[in-house]
């Protein structure tokens, strides 16, 4: 009902606007003929109207979403032919009548696609657009990586790939069915079997990185990073900028096939991202007058930069903020291998603050042997747990550490899989969950539940050896079988009681205003 | 640029005199193509634009680009050494170190394997390491060796080759000559691998990539002569010996390297390790090892690992069985993409040719023979009611009628006259056999040493 009044109101301001434009365009059509300049009144009724233009137009894309298609057409019709009206004289009817079908033709194609995009989205989001007819309509876009099931996706990304030169990765094994939209790759077979050896289209630094990254010696969402960011330095040092180009054009084109190559051996985690925006930024921000020696050395001291600040002193400043939360007699309990929680227990245990850790691990990875090798070395006492013992170790528990590889924008911590479990069993015993992350991993994704983005990992990971003897070795051939070997999850901020950032301990809802602060300041 | 290879044709072949007298090793045909081709195709399939050929003046003159049947554009840069002096493998890369400006892959002429290359340069990219070799199963020959009476002497001395737990890291490695006392492992090694694999029977396929520090350390020290003798072992070892601490003052450095001798190789190494990657390593969450307190890598700067091909062929052609078995297995259409027999043969309609037999260019077969598993070289004639099985031909090789030819190699341009009846004999080049003659295992040459 509301929406019928509405696009009646609609369509009677357009009409009014169109004959009003038409008026207009005719006076001024006459003022131009007759030789006199536009005056300023005429020029900003003139700008207006554009404006207004535009806005009716979008308005009738976002209407036909949910409307017949045959309402645009007739709109546009009249919109076109007022402005046919003022623009020649003698208005030759049939070119105008053609044009007139031509322009409705592709408005009904526009309105069309965009119906055929939303789509792929949920009904509500079509919904939400009818009552405020004010806000644009935006198309949402979803990424690539969560759109494996669709073949048109899955084309474009190869056409993608082709045109950077980098190989496309083929998936691997039966996907579970509730995450057959994500990638799932083998580590038996790296990318680096379909570049050519001496890789000349990928720099060595890059291919190697790859190849880190998806064999897991470089795993961590610090490690990534700082990975990245020294092969990017390596990258610039052995760049040459070619002639009649920029550097701050040229690098940034040259660094895209890079990161389409490290996306396709693992996908890149949210940290990776910001570093990837903040070298881009720095890149496209260098003065054009500016030398290629000194392009070079000032991108290399951003990049120094920006590791010492966003984490080194971040950690330094996260554990000196987290030590007040850490008294003597304190068991706390972490999960896996986090390097700034391990880093936090170490420089309490240096300050000499008297407590003990439980280390809770996981399969398949089991992380947490290498937190407990370092927590042990340095001194602390440790106990170690499986997940699955960790209802029952949690009353003796104080403190709950956790770390992130990314916040999102609605508060939920993306960690790895298993946190949220802990989260949500140390709740239910009251025990205080303390959440450490530097600022460089907020993201500005919304995120609910596990399944809409995530990492499946090598599902032969799961196959376990025992007294000789290879358990599930050939689960490919029942064909029932799906093997699922998720990397992250997200813990809801209801169950986290702090989050400790280098820019101090703000509630797991303060994360928007974070990134609103921080994107002001940039 | 990320690696160079750099090809080692410049051996003299000792261990089959009988064959290389005449022809050098690299352009012995197998297959019949010159046995440089196949490392070469290797190379060339994988991606390598460029190759540094070491080789002597004779085989440099025969290395240009159509005799040698390569398809793609691969630049070779052919350098020459002379043979007079007793030049090693690694006195050979010294050679050649002002071209070296990246790591490097040193391969050897005889190799022919079909081994995926990504594997052995994976392990030497990911764990960043100092030494990435390729080692096969060492397959046993099956086939009579012409030319020798009764059976094969004592196998070569074994080579022992200790691997940890996952396969890929190499522990120790030491040939069976140098163990006359018996076998001894280092009590560091046990402490930081307790689970050792010792393993005999594999093949050295003499395919190394080495770091750019290595060759560097090369250059330094100058009394190391050969790759696979003495600087492999060297660097198996150094991964365990007790890491220098790099001191905090010039003069200390100073002071060991003089009272060593030698520069030693981790100071050389470890300056180009960077800040950046010990912070990587620190807040990475893996380690290679699980069980004790130490680190990735157990904090060594020295690494060498290997690939060992369980399956897939790999020969390296240095003994004349091993020529032999590798003329067998080229057949195999994995490694040559050309049709056995060459289109411009000249076969007559009433011969029979096995499938695994290979006929060169330019051949003529006359009626009424029988091919069988054998290979016969280029511009060959073979006249009627000829009977080879199990042999090797090389090029320019004329038999006459009714000869009987099996398990042989046959050199070029050696006549075969009629009705000679040849078992499991090797006939050496430009020889003559009468017609009528009876040969049984033996070798038919002028030079016999």
């Amino acid at each position: 009902m509301a929406d019928a009044d509405e696009t009646s109101k609609q369509a009677e301001r357009n009409t009014n606007v169109g004959d009003g434009i038409a008026v207009k365009k005719q006076d001024i059509a006459r003022a131009k003929n007759e030789g006199k300049e536009l005056t300023k009144d005429e020029k900003q009724r003139l700008r207006k109207e554009k404006k207004q233009q535009k806005k009716n137009k979008k308005d009738d894309k976002g209407e036909s979403e949910h409307e017949n298609v045959p309402l645009p057409p007739s709109q546009a019709v009249v919109q076109c032919q007022s402005q046919k009206v003022c623009t020649s004289e003698k208005p030759a009817k049939s070119k105008a009548e053609q044009r007139a079908e031509r322009r409705a033709r592709q408005e009904a194609d526009r309105a069309a696609k965009g119906k055929k995009g939303e789509s792929a989205q949920q009904p509500p989001s079509g919904k939400s657009k009818a009552p405020p007819n004010e806000l644009q309509p935006v198309v949402k876009r979803l990424p690539e990586h969560v759109q494996v099931d669709d073949p048109a996706a899955v084309r474009k990304l190869a056409k993608k790939l082709e045109r950077q030169q980098i190989p496309v990765r083929s998936e691997y094994g039966y996907k579970v069915s509730l995450f057959s939209h994500l990638h799932q790759y083998s580590r038996k077979a790296p990318l680096t079997q379909q570049i050519s050896i001496p890789s000349t289209v990928i720099h060595p630094y890059i291919v190697r990185l790859g190849l880190q990254y998806s064999q897991g010696i470089v795993a961590g969402s610090n490690a990534r990073s700082i990975a990245l960011l020294h092969a990017f330095q390596k990258v610039i040092q052995d760049y040459k900028t070619p002639p009649n180009e920029e550097l701050s054009r040229d690098l940034v084109n040259k660094l895209k096939p890079y990161i389409s190559y490290l996306n396709q051996c693992r996908p890149l985690s949210a940290s990776m991202g910001n570093a990837i925006k903040y070298v881009k930024k720095e890149i496209s921000n260098i003065p054009c007058l500016c030398k290629e020696e000194e392009a070079k050395k000032q991108l290399l001291s951003c990049i120094d930069n920006y590791i010492k600040e966003k984490i080194t002193l971040a950690a330094t400043t996260i554990s000196a903020y987290a030590i007040e939360k850490i008294s003597n007699g304190d068991v706390i309990l972490v999960y896996g291998c986090s390097s700034l929680v391990n880093h936090i227990l170490c420089d309490a245990f240096d300050k000499k603050r008297k407590f003990s850790v439980i280390v809770v691990d996981s399969r398949p990875r089991l992380e947490g042997r290498e937190a407990l090798r370092r927590l042990v070395k340095k001194g602390i006492c440790c106990t170690y747990v499986l997940i699955s013992a960790v209802s029952y170790i949690l009353p003796e528990v104080s403190k709950v550490f956790l770390g992130a590889h990314a916040l999102l924008a609605n508060g939920y911590v993306m960690s790895r899989v298993g946190t949220s479990q802990i989260a949500l069993v140390a709740k239910a015993y009251n025990v205080p969950v303390l959440v450490c992350c530097e600022t460089y991993k907020f993201c500005e994704r919304v995120q609910t539940d596990s399944f809409v983005s995530n990492e499946l990992d090598d599902p032969d990971d799961l196959m376990v050896t025992r007294k000789g003897k290879i358990h599930l070795e050939n689960w490919q051939d029942i064909r029932q079988l799906g093997l699922l070997n998720l990397v992250y999850d997200v813990t809801p901020p209801d169950f986290v009681d702090l989050v400790i950032t280098d820019l101090g301990m703000i509630p797991c809802t303060s994360v928007p205003v974070v990134l609103r602060v921080k994107n002001v300041d940039q | 640029m990320e690696l160079q290879a750099v090809l080692m044709a410049a051996g003299g072949g000792s261990r089959m005199m009988e064959l290389t007298y005449n022809t050098h090793k690299p352009l012995l045909p197998v297959g019949n193509k010159p046995l440089i081709w196949y490392p070469l195709n290797l190379l060339e399939r994988v991606g390598f634009e460029e190759v540094i050929i070491i080789t002597t003046k004779d085989v440099q003159k025969m290395l240009t680009p159509d005799r040698l049947k390569l398809d793609g554009k691969m630049k070779l840069d052919v350098v020459c050494i002379q043979l007079e002096g007793e030049m090693g493998t690694a006195d050979a890369l010294r050679h050649v170190q002002q071209k070296i400006k990246t790591d490097v892959l040193v391969l050897s002429c005889d190799l022919i394997t079909d081994v995926a290359l990504h594997e052995v340069v994976d392990l030497f990219r990911a764990h960043n390491a100092s030494m990435a070799m390729l080692m096969s199963k060492l397959h046993e020959f099956t086939e009579t060796v012409p030319g020798q009476k009764g059976k094969k002497k004592a196998g070569e001395q074994r080579d022992f080759v200790g691997v940890d737990a996952t396969g890929q890291r190499l522990l120790f490695m030491a040939n069976e000559a140098d163990l006359e006392d018996g076998l001894t492992i280092r009590k560091s090694i046990m402490c930081k691998h307790p689970s050792m694999r010792i393993r005999t029977g594999l093949l050295d396929a003499h395919l190394y990539c080495l770091k750019r520090c290595v060759v560097d350390f090369l250059v330094e020290n100058k009394n190391i002569s050969s790759i696979r003798g003495e600087l492999i072992p060297y660097l198996v070892r150094k991964q365990f010996s007790k890491s220098v601490n790099l001191p905090n003052n010039k003069d200390e450095v100073e002071m060991s390297q003089k009272m060593e001798g030698q520069t030693n190789l981790e100071i050389l190494g470890s300056c180009k390790d960077e800040e950046l990657l010990r912070l990587t390593q620190e807040r990475s969450c893996w380690n290679d090892h699980h069980g004790d307190m130490s680190e990735a890598y157990h904090g060594g700067k020295v690494r060498c690992y290997v690939h060992i091909m369980e399956d897939g062929v790999c020969y390296r052609v240095n003994t004349l069985a091993a020529y032999i078995e590798a003329n067998r297995m080229v057949s195999a259409p994995k490694l040559i993409e050309d049709p056995p027999i060459h289109p411009s043969a000249v076969i007559s309609e009433c011969t029979q040719v096995g499938a695994d037999s290979i006929i060169g260019a330019s051949c003529q077969i006359s009626d009424k023979t029988s091919i069988k598993r054998s290979t016969v070289g280029a511009s060959s004639t073979v006249r009627e009611k000829v009977k080879i099985t199990n042999s090797i031909l090389m090029n320019g090789v004329t038999v006459e009628e009714g000869c009987n030819i099996q398990g042989s190699v046959i050199c070029s341009n050696a006549v075969i006259g009629r009705n000679a009846d040849i078992k499991y004999c090797l006939v050496g080049s430009s020889q003559r056999i009468e017609p009528d003659g009876e040969c049984l295992t033996q070798a038919v040459s002028c030079n016999l040493f």
